[in-house]
C-alpha cells in the first residue's frame, strides 16, 4: 500500500506542476483496432528508431572526406591500396571499432527494412481504401515519407565510397545530366566540378545524416498524429461502425502489444545483422571510375529504376542543339512517377468519380472493391517487372537464362502484366464476393448429408456466425453514379455533372470502378432465412471486452469505456 | 540369309550386333588413326616425342570428332593449332573439354584426364604450331605478389564479368562469366593468357606476367576470406539481400504480427 501511496505522491507531484494527468488519461485510454496488418507499418516506425540510434554511433567513427590516404588497417587483402578517407573509416568501422561490423550490419538491414515495411504498410492502406477522406493528407504525407526515404537509403549506401555506392553516384549523376537544357549545370552544382570530385561525399554526408533524418522526423511525426487525431481505421466486425471505435485501450493492452512488437522488430534486425552479411563494402573494394563490377546492383528500393534504365531502348534526340537522353530520361522519371502520383492522385480521382464524400473509418476488404484492387495490383505488377529486370543480370547468371531474353521478356510484360493482373485480380475479388453472398444466403456447407423420410437427400447448411456475417456484409459497394441507361435517351436527363465530355468520362469510369457482385437484400441484410439473426452491427451488444463507442459528430473523444 | 533370318530374335542376337558394330568401328578408327603421327615433325624440345604420341592418340580418341583428325578443325569445334599448350591445359584441366554437348558456354566439370594425359594432349597441340606454354608453378606463385595493385588491376579488368568476388556473372546470349572459386592460379594465369570462349586475351604487354602474379594473388586471397559479417549470402551483391530482407526481415514480421494480434478462436 505505501507503495502505491508513494507512486500517487508521485503522480500528484507531477500533475501538480504539469497538469499532465488528464491528457494522460486519455492518451492511456486511447483505442486501437487491433489487425495483424495495422502493425506492419510499425515495423518501419520502430526500425527507424533502430535507424536513428545507430546512425548516431557510425557518425562517430565515419570520416566524410575524399582525401586520399593508403590503407595499412587490418583487411590484409586491401593493405596498401589508395582509397579516400570515407572508404577507410568505413573499413575502419567495420574491422577496428569493437561492435562496428555489427551496428554497420543493423543499420543497413534497418534501412532495408525500413523502406520494405513502408511499402507493404503503403500496400495495405491502399488495398483496404484506409486512404479515404479524411484521411487523404496523411495518405500523401505517407508518399513524401516513401520517397524521401528512398533518397535518404541512396545517400546513406553512396557515403562509404565503394566500387557499388560510386558505380550508383554514377547513375545519379548520368540522371541529373538528362534533365534538358539544365542537365550539366545541375550535375556540376551537386558534385562540385566533374565527377566525382571532393565534395559529394560531405555534402550527401550532411544531407543524409541532418537534412533528410529531420524532414522524415517531422513528416512521421505528423503521420502519427494526424492517424492519432483522426482515430486508427478497423477492420469491418461485429459492433464496428462508422463512429465507432473497436479495440483494445491503449494502456495496458495496446502499449504491452506495441512494445512486443518493438522487440520483435529489433530481434530481427539483430539476427539478420549477426547471420547475414550486408553491403561487404571490404570485398567490393575502393570506388574507382575506371572500374565497375558484374552484379552492380542498388538496394532494393532502388531495383526499379535500375530495371527500367535496364530495359529502355537506347533513344537519344537533339534538337535545337540540346541532347535529349530519353534512354535515361524515361526510365528516371516516368515509371515512378506514374507509381507515387498515380497513388498521390488516386484517393481524389475516386472520390471525383464515386462522387463519395463521406467519411470512411471502417475498411474495405480488398475483395469489396474489385477494380481498385486490380489497380493495385497491375502496380505491383508493374513495379514488380522493373524490379526483377533490376537484377536481370544474377536472374540470368543463377537460372541460366540468356541475358537479352529477359530483357525482352521484361520489355514486354512491363506493358502485358500490369494488364493480366488487373483482369485476373478483378476476377478473383468477383469471385470471392460471388463466395461471400453464397455464404449469406446458404450458410456454410457441414458437410452432413441427410436423407428424409421422403427419401430425398439435402444438404445441411448451418448460418454464418455473427462475427462471420458481420464482416460479410460490410460490402456495401462503392457508390454508384445515376446515369440513364445507354440507347435510351428517354429514360431521364443526366445531372449537370454528367454531361459534356468529362461528364461522360465520369460515368463510364464509374462503372468500371463499381462493378461488383449485387449485395443480397432484404430487409438490409439476408434474403429472408428466418431462422438466421439479423444483425444492425449497431445494435449488437459489443462482444468486443474493452471497447468504447464515439458519438458520431462529436468533436471530442467522448470516453465510455464499457466492460473492464 | 535363313542363318540370321531364323536366329534374329535370340536374346544373344542383340548382343552379337552390337559386337559387330563396335568390331567395325574399332578397326575403322584404327585405320583412320593411324596417320596423325607422323606431322609431329615441329616437336618443341620439352616434350618428349613419346609424350606427343601419347597425346596423340588421345586427341583422336576424344577430341578429334569436333576438332578434326589433324586439329585443323571442323563445322563443330575451331582449329586449334596454334592455340598452345596453356590453352589446352586450361580447357582440359577445368573439364570444359571434351566438351558434353556444344552449348552457349561449355560449363566447369570434373576434368577426364590426369594431369598427364592433358600435359600429353597439350604438347601434341603445342607441336602443331607455337602459341603459349604451360605457366611454370613458380610464374603463377601468389607468394610474394602485390595484392593491392592485384586489387586494382582485378577491379579494373576481371570485376566487369566475373563480379567483385569472382562469384561469376551473366554475359549476352546465354554465355557467361564463371566464377573463380575453384580455378587453380594456374587455370587464372592460362586464362588470361588465352583468353579461352568470350573472355579476351590479357597478354604479356597488357598485363604483365607480374601483375598476373598480382591478380592472382588477390583472386585466392579474397576468396578463402571469411565473411565477418555472418553468411556471405553468395557474394553476389543487393540482390540476395533484398531477398533476404523481404522474405527474412519483412516475412518473419509478418507472421509475428499476426501472431501477437491472434485472438482465441471462440468454436461455436
Amino acid at each position: 500500500m505505501s507503495n502505491s501511496k508513494g507512486l500517487g505522491g508521485v503522480g500528484v507531484f507531477l500533475d501538480d506542476r504539469t497538469r499532465g494527468a488528464a491528457p494522460a488519461r486519455r492518451f492511456m485510454r486511447k483505442i486501437f483496432p487491433d489487425h495483424w496488418s495495422f502493425l506492419l507499418g510499425e515495423i518501419a516506425l520502430y526500425s527507424f528508431i533502430i535507424l536513428i540510434l545507430t546512425g548516431i554511433f557510425l557518425t562517430l567513427f565515419f570520416q566524410p572526406s575524399m582525401t586520399d590516404v593508403v590503407y595499412h588497417g587490418v583487411y590484409h587483402p586491401l593493405d596498401g591500396v589508395r582509397m579516400s578517407e570515407a572508404y577507410a573509416s568505413t573499413l575502419n568501422i567495420s574491422f577496428d571499432v569493437r561492435g562496428g561490423l555489427l551496428l554497420r550490419q543493423i543499420h543497413h538491414w534497418a534501412a532495408l527494412l525500413f523502406v520494405g515495411a513502408i511499402m507493404v504498410h503503403m500496400l495495405r492502406v491502399f488495398f483496404t481504401g484506409a486512404y479515404r477522406k479524411p484521411r487523404e493528407f496523411n495518405w500523401i504525407i505517407g508518399i513524401a515519407i516513401f520517397t524521401i526515404s528512398i533518397f535518404e537509403g541512396l545517400f546513406g549506401y553512396s557515403l562509404p565510397d565503394d566500387l557499388l555506392s560510386g558505380t550508383g553516384l554514377r547513375i545519379t549523376q548520368g540522371v541529373l545530366q538528362s534533365v534538358p537544357i539544365v542537365g550539366t549545370y545541375l550535375s556540376f552544382f551537386l558534385f562540385g566540378g566533374q565527377f566525382p570530385g571532393h565534395v559529394i561525399i560531405p555534402r550527401l554526408y550532411i544531407i543524409h545524416v541532418l537534412i533528410i533524418p529531420g524532414l522524415l522526423l517531422a513528416l512521421i511525426s505528423a503521420h502519427l498524429f494526424l492517424m492519432f487525431h483522426q482515430k486508427h481505421t478497423q477492420m469491418p466486425g461485429k459492433g464496428r461502425t462508422e463512429t465507432n471505435v473497436v479495440g483494445a485501450p491503449m494502456y495496458p493492452y495496446f502499449m504491452a502489444k506495441t512494445g512486443a512488437f518493438f522487440f520483435f522488430v529489433f530481434a530481427v534486425v539483430a539476427l539478420l545483422s549477426t547471420f547475414a552479411q550486408i553491403n561487404p563494402i571490404w570485398l567490393f573494394g575502393p570506388y574507382n571510375p575506371s572500374g565497375i563490377t558484374a552484379g552492380s546492383q542498388p538496394d532494393f528500393y532502388m531495383g526499379a529504376l535500375e530495371g527500367a534504365l535496364r530495359i529502355m531502348p537506347n533513344w537519344v534526340s537533339n534538337v535545337g542543339g540540346y541532347t535529349i537522353a530519353w534512354n535515361v530520361i524515361i526510365p528516371a522519371f516516368v515509371p515512378l512517377g506514374i507509381i507515387f502520383g498515380g497513388a498521390a492522385l488516386w484517393p481524389f480521382l475516386e472520390r471525383w468519380i464515386t462522387g463519395d464524400h463521406r467519411e470512411h473509418h471502417i475498411n474495405d476488404r480488398p475483395r469489396n472493391a474489385p477494380t481498385r484492387t486490380g489497380i493495385g495490383m497491375a502496380a505491383v505488377a508493374f513495379y514488380g517487372v522493373l524490379w526483377l529486370e533490376g537484377a536481370n543480370d544474377v536472374i540470368a547468371a543463377q537460372l541460366h537464362i540468356p541475358l537479352y531474353t529477359l530483357t525482352w521478356i521484361a520489355r514486354v510484360s512491363v506493358f502485358l502484366a500490369p494488364a493480366v493482373a488487373y483482369w485476373v485480380t478483378k476476377r478473383i475479388c468477383l469471385g470471392l464476393q460471388r463466395k461471400d453472398t453464397h455464404l449469406l444466403e446458404h450458410g456454410v456447407e457441414t458437410g452432413i448429408i441427410r436423407q428424409l423420410p421422403s427419401g430425398e437427400f439435402i444438404e445441411v447448411t448451418r448460418p454464418v456466425s455473427e462475427e462471420v456475417r458481420a464482416v460479410l456484409e460490410s460490402r456495401t459497394g462503392l457508390p454508384q453514379l445515376p446515369a440513364p441507361a445507354p440507347g435510351e435517351p428517354g429514360e431521364g436527363v443526366p445531372a449537370p455533372s454528367e454531361r459534356g465530355a468529362m461528364g461522360k468520362l465520369r460515368v463510364r469510369l464509374n462503372r468500371v470502378l463499381t462493378e461488383g457482385i449485387p449485395v443480397p437484400t432484404g430487409n438490409g441484410h439476408g434474403n429472408g432465412h428466418a431462422e438466421l439473426r439479423e444483425g444492425e452491427p449497431a445494435a449488437v451488444p459489443s462482444g468486443a471486452d474493452h471497447g468504447r463507442e464515439l458519438e458520431a459528430g462529436s468533436p471530442d473523444e467522448e470516453e465510455r469505456p464499457s466492460g473492464h | 540369309m535363313s542363318l540370321i533370318t531364323a536366329r534374329r530374335r535370340r536374346r544373344a542376337a542383340g548382343y552379337a550386333v552390337i559386337v559387330l558394330g563396335l568390331l567395325t568401328a574399332g578397326v575403322a578408327y584404327a585405320t583412320v588413326t593411324g596417320q596423325p603421327g607422323t606431322a609431329a615433325a615441329a616437336t618443341p624440345s620439352s616434350a618428349s616425342p613419346k609424350q606427343i604420341a601419347e597425346g596423340a592418340s588421345l586427341f583422336s580418341v576424344t577430341c578429334a570428332s569436333c576438332h578434326g583428325m589433324n586439329a585443323q578443325g571442323t563445322s563443330q569445334g575451331p582449329s586449334l593449332i596454334g592455340v598452345g599448350a596453356a590453352a589446352v591445359d586450361f580447357q582440359v584441366s577445368t573439364g570444359r573439354m571434351p566438351a558434353k554437348e556444344i552449348s552457349a558456354e561449355m560449363p566447369r566439370k570434373p576434368p577426364v584426364f590426369d594431369t598427364a594425359q592433358t600435359h600429353a594432349i597439350a604438347a601434341y597441340i603445342a607441336s602443331l604450331g607455337g602459341g603459349p606454354a604451360i605457366p611454370s608453378a613458380a610464374e603463377v606463385s601468389p607468394i610474394g605478389a602485390d595484392m593491392a595493385l592485384g586489387q586494382s588491376l582485378f577491379i579494373t579488368d576481371c570485376a566487369q564479368c566475373h563480379n567483385f568476388s569472382g562469384a561469376g556473372g551473366a554475359l549476352t546470349y546465354g554465355k557467361y562469366a564463371p566464377a573463380l572459386t575453384h580455378s587453380t592460379p594456374t587455370q587464372i594465369y592460362e586464362a588470361m593468357l588465352t583468353g579461352p570462349e568470350a573472355m579476351p586475351v590479357f597478354n604479356d604487354t597488357t598485363i604483365t606476367p607480374a601483375q598476373k602474379r598480382d591478380i592472382i594473388a588477390y583472386i585466392t586471397t579474397v576468396r578463402s576470406e571469411a565473411n565477418p559479417g555472418g553468411f556471405s549470402l553468395g557474394r553476389i551483391g543487393p540482390v540476395t539481400e533484398g531477398l533476404v530482407a523481404f522474405l527474412g526481415g519483412i516475412g518473419s514480421l509478418v507472421f509475428a504480427s499476426i501472431w501477437i494480434t491472434l485472438k482465441r478462436r471462440e468454436h461455436t
